[in-house]
């Protein structure tokens, strides 16, 4: 077990774990990525065929169309988002995305600020409090019935 | 289902002919003599006083904003909204929830494709239910008091703001064009952050809407390259894939083209910057109205990166447009990405020189641009040559194509940067580059004709 930086919390939301999803390229979500599924389909990018649903999904740098937001949105109403949002910079397409749900009322991920230096050094599983800390964890925690 | 223009609107809306920089009148943003802020100014909405809509819509301006780091609004002259592209259900529920609160835009708002052909019913390949939402997403838009213009190129439609105006677009070609070539001052707007703009009628004051922001920072310098080349159309979307891969969200100057480089070849460019990478703002010098001189361009200040760009880097950049395997052969061609300008399906008629196609040539623009081709008769000849036409809407954002699987792989051919970036993982087609001349000739012989000469 390894202790992390902090993040900072963009959009508050409750505790979360999952596998880390770090981009290592910039990834377009519209045109990229599934919007119910969560897969990413750009057929250029490295991490092309892996699934956003469920991860702690790391994004050093974003790129491409502003329709991202759409497709976060339709993401979490799918139940195929991420389980965090993690950004080294304050992305407000992405970002919008969970804000509308919010205000809609849906169940969404939280969002969180993490330079790109501290996301290097993060892999396998981790959990989120709500403060943004960060633990690496061996397995996956049980699920409470 | 056609919706007719209102006849003012349509009267503005029709001014087709690209303009070129005679809209650049205007040299200084316009002062403004208090600062706005999110308390004072977006008070009332926030406090439920212009309805349940407008108040939902300043809450998200209002937390965008303080995740950008600002309090401080500007008051915006007009919208351009992104986010009424049908995606799924969710964004036809919160257009709708806007609808029911009602919601009216502040500012004039033109609206982006959606995903139907409104003028040619059928063309899109809905089930029942997403075409049900498809249009109520339609409607929900058109009910908050937007132009139902349903383009990518507004600023080719009648909405062209002046240069210093402060707007709120979205649709990330739509934003670079605005920045660059109409020097009007807006930030990427994602999805639903257009439209709270457009209802409050204010945005964040940061990003693009600020002078320091706007300074070049990384220059690609082109001199080297062979006047062939930059005389050749389909050179545009190929610097622009290279710019936007290169420089992310830098501010791009392009130093080493001839003067006056002309609207639909920065519309080309800005297109592929703002797909392969999140360009918002270029400058090009001499062509674009901040880019006088490179000096200015930059701000007098030394460039934070540069590049000579070799005929080898744009080999690579066009190449990288081309996702097919090098012996596939095209099964249709799409072009109109951005939206075809008059100019462009003027091009694409001289090409065809009467000649049918073997292949269906898929021709996106906007139902002002194919209302006059109506009007002239020239759309009836296009449509028996081989031409399908595509209006409101284009061929990656709705299931248009004839469908590809892993089984039946198809391959486009395109002269856009845009379609050849996006085609691939929103339609499952490969993509082939080239010319417009390419396209054509390929087109009429149905078979992969490409002319390589000046790319050498």
């Amino acid at each position: 077990m390894t202790d992390a930086p902090v993040a900072t919390v963009l959009v508050p939301g409750p505790a979360v774990s999952g596998p880390i999803l770090r981009l290592t390229e910039p990834l377009s979500f519209w045109g990229g990525v599934d919007p119910v599924t969560g897969r990413i389909t750009d057929i250029r990018h490295p991490e092309h065929g892996q699934c956003v649903a469920g991860t702690i999904l790391m994004i050093p740098e974003t790129r491409g169309s502003s329709s991202s937001s759409s497709i976060m949105l339709e993401l979490i109403r799918a139940g195929a988002a991420p389980a965090a949002l993690v950004l080294d910079r304050v992305d407000a397409i992405l970002v919008l995305g969970i804000l509308v749900a919010r205000e809609m009322g849906l169940s969404h991920p939280p969002a969180y600020r993490l330079p790109r230096a501290a996301m290097a050094e993060l892999a396998g599983i981790a959990a989120l409090d709500r403060q943004g800390r960060i633990t690496c964890l061996d397995a996956l925690p049980e699920q409470p019935t | 289902m056609p919706l007719p223009m209102p006849e003012e609107e349509a009267g503005n809306a029709l001014a087709l002919r690209p303009s070129g920089h005679e809209d650049a009148r205007r040299n200084t943003p316009r002062p403004r003599v208090l600062p706005l802020s999110i308390e004072t100014d977006l008070a009332p909405h926030l406090a439920g006083a212009r309805g349940p809509a407008a108040a939902t819509a300043a809450r998200i301006l209002a937390e965008t904003a303080r995740l950008l780091g600002t309090d401080s609004l500007v008051p915006v002259a007009s919208a351009h909204i992104d986010g009424c592209l049908f995606h799924g259900d969710a964004g036809v529920l919160f257009a709708e929830t806007l609808v029911a609160g009602g919601g009216q835009v502040a500012v004039p708002t033109t609206l982006n494709v959606g995903a139907l052909d409104l003028i040619h019913a059928g063309r899109v390949r809905f089930a029942a239910h997403q075409q049900r939402m498809a249009e109520r997403m339609v409607a929900a838009y058109e009910a908050l008091g937007c132009r139902p213009t349903w383009t990518c190129a507004p600023y080719q439609a009648g909405h062209r703001p002046g240069l210093g105006d402060h707007v709120a677009w979205g649709e990330s070609n739509a934003v670079a064009f605005a920045n660059s070539v109409l020097g009007a001052r807006t930030n990427r707007l994602g999805d639903f952050l257009d439209i709270c703009c457009a209802l409050t009628g204010f945005a964040p004051e940061t990003g693009l809407h600020l002078d320091r922001n706007r300074i070049g920072r990384f220059v690609f310098d082109v001199t080297g390259l062979s006047e062939r080349l930059k005389a050749e159309e389909a050179f545009y979307p190929v610097l622009g894939s290279l710019v936007g891969s290169l420089c992310g969200e830098a501010v791009p100057v392009v130093v080493g083209l001839p003067p006056g480089v002309d609207e639909d070849r920065l519309k080309a460019f800005g297109a592929a910057a703002a797909s392969s990478g999140a360009v918002a703002l270029f400058h090009i010098v001499g062509s674009t109205p901040e880019a006088p001189s490179l000096a200015a361009a930059l701000g007098r200040a030394e460039p934070a990166e540069r590049v000579v760009v070799t005929p080898a880097l744009v080999r690579d950049a066009r190449d990288r447009l081309t996702t097919a395997d090098r012996a596939a052969e095209p099964d249709a061609i799409a072009i109109g990405s951005p939206h075809l300008s008059f100019e462009e399906l003027a091009a694409l008629e001289r090409g065809l020189a009467g000649r049918r196609t073997r292949l269906p040539i898929y021709a996106c623009t906007s139902r002002f641009v194919w209302q006059v081709l109506q009007e002239e008769g020239r759309a009836e000849a296009l449509e028996a040559a081989g031409v399908v036409p595509i209006v409101d809407t284009c061929v990656v954002v709705a299931p248009i194509l004839p469908e590809a699987t892993f089984d039946r792989p198809k391959v486009l051919m395109t002269n856009s940067g845009k379609f050849a970036h996006y085609a691939p993982g929103n339609t499952g087609w490969a993509t082939v580059y080239g010319s417009l001349d390419d396209c054509v000739e390929t087109a009429v012989a149905g078979r992969l004709v490409r002319d390589e000469g000046a790319w050498a």
